[in-house]
């Protein structure tokens, strides 16, 4: 999970997108086609660097739209289903990995000890 | 604490004004994001992994109870009802929306907060003790003068594009609560051999890749001396600081290559030009500003008056909490507060909409309004009357703001991490709660004493891992979270960077290496109340290294 | 790339020579610092207004001995980011008393000229058109400082000091909270 903005030389391995952040909200999205979409299962998988470097071109042109493009890894899974490829792309996409204080507040005055 | 008058509330609306604009011209696309990043980071806004992240300045880490209710407001509003209290003493708001941002931004310049120079390359929030004002070992408060220099160096027209950003804290006491060395800039103040008031200019500490203490290039600077002295050091590093390499570009990386000699001797040069000038502080200035900060009438009251002392006799748990979380005042019949943000199993420095208002309330009941933030990610009520004591105690227990654990091994320092932040190589936070559930029997807190744990996600050090006693800092091997230990960090004024105790652990392990730290820390230690930090001192690190990796 | 000066998108006046570009007579030239350092006593004997572009990676101190000569001095900002010649501004402002045209030229942007301003800028090589319409608009987005500018503007401190001492009815306060 090396930081992607330390990227210097990107290789292409194995599946990837390319993801970046919405400008408005700054929600998490992934590019297709036609542009970006927050649901990875529509987002366009390439698997050699000349696909990479055609989606990137297009994400980074797109600078009203996102912030920060960049080359992620995923994974392919039997089915065709897509998953991020690694912990820090998996946190991008499902959120924290801790209970935000909210949730722990309500548990608290639901069951006050 | 300083009230803003018109010129300050000015500037703040001002400022709101030309944000809005630049957000619009953002999404208008008149402004590209390279042309808007460093706009918005002069305003604090920055760029995670889920959203945006607002950082909202805490000058010298005093709040007003209005200004915890406007906290609590744009958390609930424009945020997910919760904020996080940084080890800058800012908050961070991490579910930021840039649309709406020039709203948040009005409300909270209602009450006179803002996020101008809270990220960018230029000074940011000038740090002091959470204590100040009403510690008994301080010599003048330094808020006066971290507000002198606050103003000074806000929307500064030479200083806002630097090599980089350029961190100042300020301490007036014997103990250092403000962890000095590692600022790009500390002033401790001193009264010489004739009694009058000055400051030891330190410069070029700073944590990260290359860690550095700070050095002193000036052992007492008198008063009058501070903005200029200040003025000559921030352009000399803005002209000379390295701007080739974004790794090297903090003036310790300047200090350290020049020399400490050879670069105070620049800035003297510079500063000699100009000592004399509109920047000399005369009393007038001083005085000027100190009579904007608001002080409390205190009330003439007893030390442990009897009905304290008859709660303390009668209730454990209260007395335990006495015992860790309330310190001494300098003034007599009143106690100073701190407010534990490390409940177990939670995020370090979190707190709720609901606990932030029902702060406010106790800091209107119980002392005069106002909060502090301190930089250990706790808060502190700085003028609670010691009468007062019991009553606040049952308020704090149920808003799980009364955990007896400050300074003990459960009081952990930790960035956002990877849960959070863009910058990460790791998480931090699990492994925080992690500790935090290991330890949560407080007898074994107590046993164990001080014990200052520190976690960073990456190497950026925001968790000031490098100063902890124990520090813990996440790195990436082959796509996995691992983890370096080190020991023997010190963040007060013996000031010291922990040595690494042999090859990274991986996450599961952490807690456990935690604990076989504890464990022979507890085998080690000559009597019960040698302190770890002291036993590591006389043993060495060897034997808890040898512990560590016995079975690893 | 408009030229701003006095609030307005203006002619410029000045040619900007290379290192070995003829130098016209009578008219106004800037030269690159290292052909100015080199050939000083020619260009400050000639006939016509003497400009010198230098760069911000070098001391500004070395021009000192040559300021009375200069009609006008060009500071570089390669990317907006990069922030030395601000100090240069203002060291030859407030302390070298350089009263010339000081030209702020390369990545010079909207949201600068507050900032350059206040330095002692006081004629700006503009990258964009619509930042350079904007000039007027974006320079008065302040009406307070907090430090006292290059055009002997008073602190902050000073001015309440002041505000204290004789209180000026129709004083601008700005907004209450």
């Amino acid at each position: 999970m090396t930081s992607p903005l330390e990227q210097k030389k990107i290789k292409v391995t194995g599946p990837v997108v390319v993801t970046a952040n919405r400008t408005g909200d700054g929600a998490v999205i992934y590019r297709h086609a036609e542009g970006w979409t927050t649901n990875l299962a529509h987002a366009a998988v390439v698997s050699d660097g000349a696909g990479a470097q055609a989606l990137m071109a297009h994400a980074a042109a797109d600078d009203l739209g996102a912030v920060g493009a960049y080359i992620a890894p995923v994974k392919l899974l039997p089915g065709g289903h897509v998953r991020p490829g690694n912990l820090r792309e998996l946190i991008r996409l499902g959120g924290p990995t801790i209970r935000l204080p909210v949730a722990a507040a309500k548990v608290l005055e639901r069951d006050p000890a | 604490m300083y009230v803003y008058d018109a010129f300050d509330r000015t500037l703040v609306n001002e400022r709101v004004a030309e944000f809005r604009d630049q957000v619009a011209r953002r999404l208008s696309g008149e402004l590209s994001e390279e042309e808007f990043k460093p706009l918005r980071l002069m305003n604090g806004v920055y760029l995670q992994l889920h959203a945006y992240m607002l950082r909202t300045a805490i000058p010298y880490g005093t709040l007003s109870s209005e200004q915890m209710r406007m906290l609590a407001h744009v958390a609930r509003k424009y945020d997910r009802g919760y904020g996080h209290f940084t080890t800058r003493q800012n908050i961070q708001y991490h579910w930021i929306k840039l649309a709406e941002l020039p709203d948040a931004m009005a409300d909270l310049a209602s009450v006179g907060m803002h996020g101008m120079q809270t990220s960018g390359n230029c000074v940011r929030n000038i740090t002091t003790d959470q204590w100040a004002g009403v510690a008994p070992d301080e010599i003048d408060d330094p808020r006066i003068f971290a507000e002198l220099i606050r103003q000074h160096v806000t929307l500064h027209p030479e200083f806002s594009f630097m090599p980089r950003k350029f961190k100042i804290a300020v301490g007036t006491s014997a103990h250092d609560r403000a962890a000095l060395r590692i600022h790009d800039l500390a002033l401790q103040m001193h009264r010489n051999a004739a009694g009058e008031l000055g400051f030891e200019v330190m410069v070029g500490g700073g944590l990260g890749r290359t860690p550095f203490l700070a050095q002193t290039i000036k052992p007492f600077l008198d008063r009058r001396d501070v903005l200029s002295y200040v003025e000559a050091v921030l352009r000399t590093y803005n002209q000379f600081g390295r701007r080739d390499n974004i790794y090297k570009a903090r003036i310790k990386i300047l200090v350290h290559e020049l020399g400490a000699e050879a670069f105070a001797r620049e800035v003297d040069a510079e500063w000699a030009a100009i000592k004399d000038g509109a920047l000399a502080i005369d009393d007038d200035v001083v005085a000027d500003i100190a009579g904007r900060f608001i002080y409390p009438r205190y009330e003439k009251l007893p030390d442990n008056p009897d009905a304290f002392a008859k709660a303390r006799k009668a209730d454990r748990a209260f007395d335990a909490w006495v015992g860790n979380s309330v310190a001494n005042h300098k003034v007599p019949g009143y106690a100073i507060v701190t407010l534990s943000l490390k409940p177990e199993g939670e995020t370090p420095g979190d707190a709720t909409a609901v606990q932030m208002d029902a702060i406010a309330d106790l800091a209107d009941r119980y002392s005069f309004s106002e909060i502090r933030v301190g930089h250990e990610q706790n808060l502190v009520l700085p003028h609670v009357a010691q009468h007062d004591l019991p009553e606040l105690w049952r308020a704090l227990e149920p808003l799980g703001l009364a955990l007896p654990n400050v300074n003990l091994v459960s009081d952990i320092i930790s960035c956002p991490g990877l849960d959070y932040c863009s910058l990460a190589n790791a998480r931090s936070i699990p492994i925080a709660q992690e500790i935090s559930r290991r330890f949560a029997n407080l007898d074994l807190q107590r046993d164990l004493g001080r014990l200052h744990i520190n976690i960073s996600g990456c190497i950026n050090a925001c968790g000031h891992h490098h100063v902890g006693h124990i520090g813990i800092l996440g790195v990436e091997k082959n796509g996995e979270e691992f983890y370096q230990i080190t020991l023997g960090g010190k963040a007060d004024e013996h000031a010291a960077l922990g040595d690494l105790i042999g090859p990274a652990v991986p996450y599961a392990q952490v807690a456990d290496v935690v604990e076989d730290i504890a464990s022979a820390y507890l085998e080690l230690r000559s009597r019960p109340d040698e302190l770890f930090i002291d036993t590591l001192k006389r043993t060495g690190i060897e034997p808890f290294r040898e512990r560590v990796y016995a079975t690893r | 790339m408009p030229l701003v000066e006095n609030g307005k998108i203006v002619e410029d006046r000045y040619v900007r020579l290379g290192a070995d570009d003829a130098i016209p007579d009578r008219v106004p030239v800037i030269v690159p610092a290292a052909r100015f350092l080199a050939e000083a006593d020619a260009l400050i004997g000639r006939d016509g207004s003497l400009g010198v572009l230098w760069p911000n990676n070098k001391r500004i101190a070395e021009l000192k001995p040559w300021l009375g000569h200069l009609a006008l001095i060009a500071l570089e900002f390669p990317k907006f980011r990069d922030g030395r010649a601000y100090s240069q501004a203002r060291l030859l402002r407030e302390q070298y008393g350089f009263r010339g045209t000081l030209r702020a030229t390369g990545d010079v942007l909207r949201d600068q000229f507050s900032f350059l301003v206040r330095a002692g800028f006081d004629s700006f090589d503009v990258k964009k058109p619509a930042d350079a319409a904007a000039f007027a608009k974006s320079v008065s987005r302040y009406s307070v400082h907090y430090q006292g500018s290059a055009d002997g503007s008073l602190p902050a401190l000073r001015r309440r000091l002041q505000n204290a001492a004789t209180p000026r009815t129709g004083e601008k306060t700005g907004e209450t909270a």
